[in-house]
């Protein structure tokens, strides 16, 4: 075997025996988001407010939902990073937040998720609803 | 007995708060059974666990509102429409428990919402009413699986835990009368 085809054969052999870290994917993120549809939905506010939006949104600024104060004061920007510390264990992030949620603890759930949220962010009926907002 | 002989919300609160009376202990039954002296002795509870009934509080007010909508569609037949006002007459068991049990705690109980935004539009069978009244069990299941661990006192936990119990079982029933397999894994998550 040549040196190069070698190295080809070793990095192969390295990748395929690492620790499968599968993509986030935006339809098992769909079946987590099954989870939150007792409070939440993507273009209504229910007993928590609306994730169309979402990413950028200002935590706590959805004009006429009624959030809990520590929400209001969190000066979250929600982005990938700062979704998944809060999905984690939303009440440890935020301290008196009405999600009174023990979190999601798989990291791979919450990347679907996010995968899942960012996905139907993107939608049309996502974007012009967001777009109608005040 | 099917599911389409359920007793009637009366019978069902009779049964919650009597089945209640003998599962349940400490703080969560002299909460949940009005007995005001020996809750104000029990401690653990905390003001986590206030925010934690009101929030379940605001979901159920929204599943009495939706099984309203439902009931009020016009979509559902004789035996679904005696369903749908049995898991809402559960719901309302439920709401007005943890109304009490959030007063009791020194807290103010959320109300109902003057509306609600369902997604009408997307209502026009029988089966799509269903459908929608399972995806908000199933959420109710979540909701309540991820609040038990949260209360500081253990015995509102258990009273928790066994609303989300009453939960699964709407949605299994909703989801069989779907079609769909009633129980489809061994674990909710």
């Amino acid at each position: 075997m040549k040196p190069c085809s070698r190295l080809a054969a070793s990095l192969l052999a390295a990748w395929m025996g690492a620790p499968a870290q599968a993509a986030p994917d935006a339809l098992r993120g769909e079946q987590v988001y099954a989870r939150c549809q007792a409070c939440h939905a993507l273009a209504s506010d229910r007993v928590g407010p609306h994730h169309c939006g979402l990413f950028g949104r200002l935590a706590g600024s959805v004009p006429g939902f009624d959030y809990s104060e520590a929400m209001k004061k969190s000066r979250i920007v929600w982005n990938d990073a700062t979704l998944d510390r809060f999905l984690a264990m939303p009440l440890a992030v935020v301290p008196g937040s009405s999600m009174t949620y023990a979190g999601i603890a798989d990291p791979a759930e919450r990347a679907d998720l996010i995968a899942y949220l960012k996905q139907a962010n993107g939608t049309p009926a996502c974007a012009a609803f967001s777009k109608a907002q005040p | 007995m099917s599911f389409f002989q359920m007793p009637a919300p009366i019978a069902a609160r009779r049964l919650f708060l009597g089945q209640s009376g003998l599962l349940l202990s400490g703080t969560a039954v002299a909460l949940l059974s009005g007995q005001d002296a020996l809750a104000a002795k029990s401690d653990g509870a905390t003001g986590n666990d206030v925010q934690i009934l009101n929030t379940a509080l605001g979901a159920e007010l929204e599943a009495i509102a939706a099984y309203q909508l439902g009931a009020e569609s016009k979509l559902l037949e004789k035996p679904t429409l005696a369903l749908a006002l049995t898991f809402q007459g559960h719901h309302k068991e439920h709401a007005e428990l943890l109304a009490k049990t959030v007063a009791k705690l020194g807290g103010k109980p959320a109300t109902p919402k003057p509306s609600y935004d369902f997604p009408v539009q997307q209502l026009k069978s029988q089966a799509d009413v269903l459908r929608f009244a399972a995806r908000l069990e199933q959420g109710a299941v979540s909701a309540y699986l991820g609040a038990v661990p949260l209360f500081g006192n253990p015995d509102l936990a258990k009273a928790a835990a066994s609303i989300l119990g009453d939960e699964a079982m709407h949605w299994a029933v909703l989801r069989q009368a779907i079609g769909e397999t009633p129980v489809p894994s061994a674990f909710v998550s």
